[in-house]
Parts: structure tokens; sequence; C-alpha cells
């Protein structure tokens, strides 16, 4: 069960949007898809740009390099320092310590997002 | 759908991620790569190498036929011995690498998975009149390796022969459950350890043997950091049909003076002219330089990775690469072109992991 309180991209990210702030992160499923992070890349700087859908850093794992993808429009506020530390703390705790930017939002941000009953479904059908 | 080795249900049934390998259908990984790579190191890893070419010569042409394709020295093993060595094209680039094994009555071979059927074609197109009964046993036997420092120990009373009893790069026939069968003290992880070779048939009993003393089962991506971390090259990567021996490090599994062998001009010829030699990398940052990225000094292009991964024994960055002759010097800084940002590198001796006596 991913938390319920979150939205999702189908690419494996999830906001929690509270009010104007929303932070950004990516799934479990995601992190036990990938094993072995060795790297996070987080690219934007605060008081950047994001854009929705477009890529905002890689994440780096032994077999490969996935990219990261905005999941709402924006304006960086935060970028999660401790990951450049610590990258294991996206696969320990993908929800909570290991997230990955906190970005300003305007009202109705991430309703285009999936709920988490239709990320899950998503994900039952991707499997591994 | 590729082929399967006689493990195939147990890699899926236990979480195997699967992969085309070669051809074949294996496991990357079954939990993390990490974990599978430091259980090797630190007690006992299993691993089904199959997929491996296992080749077979019996008749009187058998050594020379070997002598006549093989860049190292088959004529000197003694019974049960083992030895690595290369099959080069007529241009001294590298066909395979392979390990030759010495029996009473016949000489076996170990080729890759990738080349098996290139080198059996190699073989019969070398024969020139030989008397050799050339067999590919592959798809009849599986091949386990378990290895680690506690992997000795784990094959008490497994094989009728207790390998503690053989010297590395030793081997013995003997029986598996009153079946015969082959363990060497061979391996491709840098640690102690076996692998031994039984009928298919018997491959999943075999598994499920080590399993229940404790091995941890370990998929392709383990097998790829532990034989980084040892600096063994890897064909497809380190060793290609355009690379030489001497290029690539292997100088000592190249006899140049027991006879004539395919390719051998062509390698002394080679010596004669700078091309690209193989060193380690040592990176400064986590970012991990992969097969193909270009390695620099300043804005001068001077060499390209050929492997590159995490090292999780090192806790470090590490990659193997062909640099300019002149460029091989330890501790210069070099910066490695990965993914568009120059990250910083040096030259470092290899291999990167040895382990301890």
């Amino acid at each position: 069960m991913v938390p319920q309180d979150l939205r999702f991209a189908e690419t494996h990210e999830w906001a929690k949007i509270e009010g104007d702030v929303c932070t950004v992160g990516i799934t479990s499923f995601a992190v036990e898809q990938l094993t072995d992070v060795v790297f996070v890349d987080l690219k934007p700087k605060v008081g950047d740009t994001l854009k929705a859908g477009t890529a905002f850093g890689e994440i780096e794992s032994v077999k490969a390099v996935s990219d990261l993808y905005a999941p709402v429009d924006g304006t960086v506020t935060e970028v999660n320092k401790a990951l450049a530390v610590d990258p294991s703390l996206v696969s320990a705790e993908p929800y909570g310590k290991g997230w990955l930017l906190k970005v300003k939002v305007a009202a109705g941000a991430g309703a285009n997002l999936k709920s988490p009953a239709d990320y899950e479904s998503q994900i039952a059908t991707q499997g591994h | 759908m590729g082929l399967r080795t006689p493990l195939y249900d147990w890699h899926v049934a236990h979480g195997g991620r699967m992969v085309d390998f070669a051809g074949w259908d294996m496991p990357v990984q079954y939990t993390t790569i990490v974990e599978e790579h430091q259980s090797v190191r630190t007690g006992a890893g299993l691993f089904d190498i199959s997929h491996m070419g296992r080749l077979s010569f019996r008749g009187p042409g058998s050594l020379d036929l070997i002598q006549h394709v093989y860049t190292n020295n088959a004529a000197t093993l003694q019974e049960g011995q083992v030895r690595y060595g290369l099959v080069c094209n007529d241009r001294g680039g590298i066909r395979d690498d392979v390990l030759v094994y010495r029996w009473p009555t016949e000489y076996g071979m170990v080729v890759n998975a990738s080349n098996r059927e290139k080198i059996v074609a190699w073989l019969y197109g070398s024969m020139a009149g030989r008397d050799v009964r050339l067999a590919d046993r592959t798809l009849d036997t599986a091949m386990i390796a378990v290895q680690g420092p506690a992997a000795i120990a784990m094959c008490q009373d497994i094989t009728a022969f207790d390998p503690a009893k053989l010297s590395n790069y030793y081997a013995a026939t003997t029986t598996y459950r009153g079946e015969p069968a082959v363990i060497s003290r061979t391996g491709y992880t840098g640690e102690d350890g076996v692998e031994i070779v039984v009928d298919k048939t018997q491959g999943p009993t075999l598994w499920d043997e080590f399993i229940a003393r404790g091995a941890k089962a370990c998929g392709l991506g383990a097998r790829d950091t532990l034989r980084l971390e040892a600096a063994m090259p890897l064909y497809g990567h380190e060793l290609n049909e355009e690379t030489d021996p001497l290029q690539a490090g292997l100088g000592w599994a190249v006899k140049f003076d027991k006879g004539e062998f395919r390719g051998k001009a062509a390698i002394l010829e080679r010596m004669n002219t700078p091309r690209r030699e193989r060193v380690g990398l040592a990176l400064a940052g986590k970012r991990i330089a992969r097969e193909g990225s270009a390695v620099k000094r300043g804005a001068k292009v001077i060499g390209v990775v050929t492997s590159g991964t995490f090292s999780p024994t090192l806790n470090k960055t590490i990659a193997m690469a062909f640099v300019d002759p002149e460029e091989r010097e330890i501790g210069v800084p070099l910066t490695v072109d990965v993914r568009g940002k120059d990250e910083a590198a040096e030259v470092v001796k290899l291999p990167f992991y040895k382990r301890g006596k």
C-alpha cells in the first residue's frame, strides 16, 4: 500500500501537497526496481522554476541511471542535501528522509497526477 | 525465449530478475547486488554458470589442436591442472579467453557463453586433419560456482573428492551422488572457491544442497562487481577481436616459446606499434564511469572505459579503461566524461582487490 496522502506520476515520482508547499520524492516501487542506489543528482537550485514532466535530475544505481521527472510546476524552495552525503536514504525512506525537493506550487497543482489507487493499479501490472 | 539452464525454475521461483545474457535467460540479482557481492567476500556465494561453454577433446590430436589455437602452453599441464589462456584470430585479436583442463584421457575447455558457437566453429576450422573428437557438453551439464572464504569448507562431503585437497587451478574428476562430476579450484570472483560440473539432471539437487548449507544465490550483477574488483577481464569489454593479449595486460598467458599458434606472428608484430593499454581507474565521486566513457587529461581524450561500477568492498567507484601507453602513470589526475560531466579520476594499480592469504 502506498501512502494514501500522496499523488503519483506514471514515472514513479510522488507529490505531497500541503497548501502551497509540495514535497517530491520517488516511490518504494521505484526504489525496489533500482536497488543499489549509489548517487542522486538533483540539478535544481533554490529559486529555479520546475516544469511538470521535465527531468530535474538522475538517480544512479549499480546497474543503471534513471531520470527524475518533475510531477508538478513550481519554484524550488529546498533541495535535500542529505542525499549528497547518503544516497541510500532514498532506498531506506523513500517517503520520509529520502525526499528530493520541496516546491512552491499554485492552487490546483498535482490535480492531473494519479491517486494512490490508480498508481497501485499501474504498478500491479508492471510488477517484476 | 532464450536458452534456460537447469536452474532456471529456481531462479524465477526465488525472485531472480531475469535478463538475456548471450542468448540465455539468466538472473541479474535476487536481492541487491551489493548484498550478494558482500556474501562472496565474507561467506559463500552461489552462481549458476551453466551457460558457459564446456567442450571436450578426445583423440591423439587433441593436445596439438589446443596448442594450435591457444596462447598459453597446454603441453606443460599436469593431470588435473587448469590453465587460463586466450584464443586469438590471425590478426592477433582475442576471440575468447578460456580455461583448459588436462585429464588422463581427454582435455576440457571452458569458454564464454557468448563465444561458444564461435569457438566451436573456430576449432573445427583449425582441425586440419588432426584426429580429434570434439564434443560440446554444455547442454547436457550444469555448472555451479561456490565462491568465498567459506566455500571450501561448505563443500565437505558433497562430492566424493574433497576440494580442500586441491591446489589453486587444479581440478579432479569425482562423483556427486554416484554420478560423474568435475570439481575445480577456480573462479571469477577473486575469492577461494570451486566450480562444479554435474549432469544437468543433478543441477537442481546440487544447487539446493549449497543453499541449504547457507550459500547465498548471486546473480550476474554481483558476478560483474566481484570480477571487476579483482581486475579480471570480461569478453566484450576488455577483450574483443580487435584487442591483443599484451595490450590487455595478459602477456603472462601468452607463451611465445611453446611453438606456433594462431595469431602469434600478429601479436609479435603488434608489439612494435603503440596501442592503448589496460589500466585501472579510481574515481573521486560516486557517479559510475560506464563502458564507452572517454578518459581525458585536460581537454585531450586519452582513452576509453571498458568496464565501470561501484566497488562495495572499497566503497568507491572503479573502472578499467584502455589508455594511450604514455598515460599509464599512477596518480596523475585525469577525468572521465560521465554523461557530459568530467569526473575526477586517477590511474591505480591493479587489482583493486586481492584476497588475504
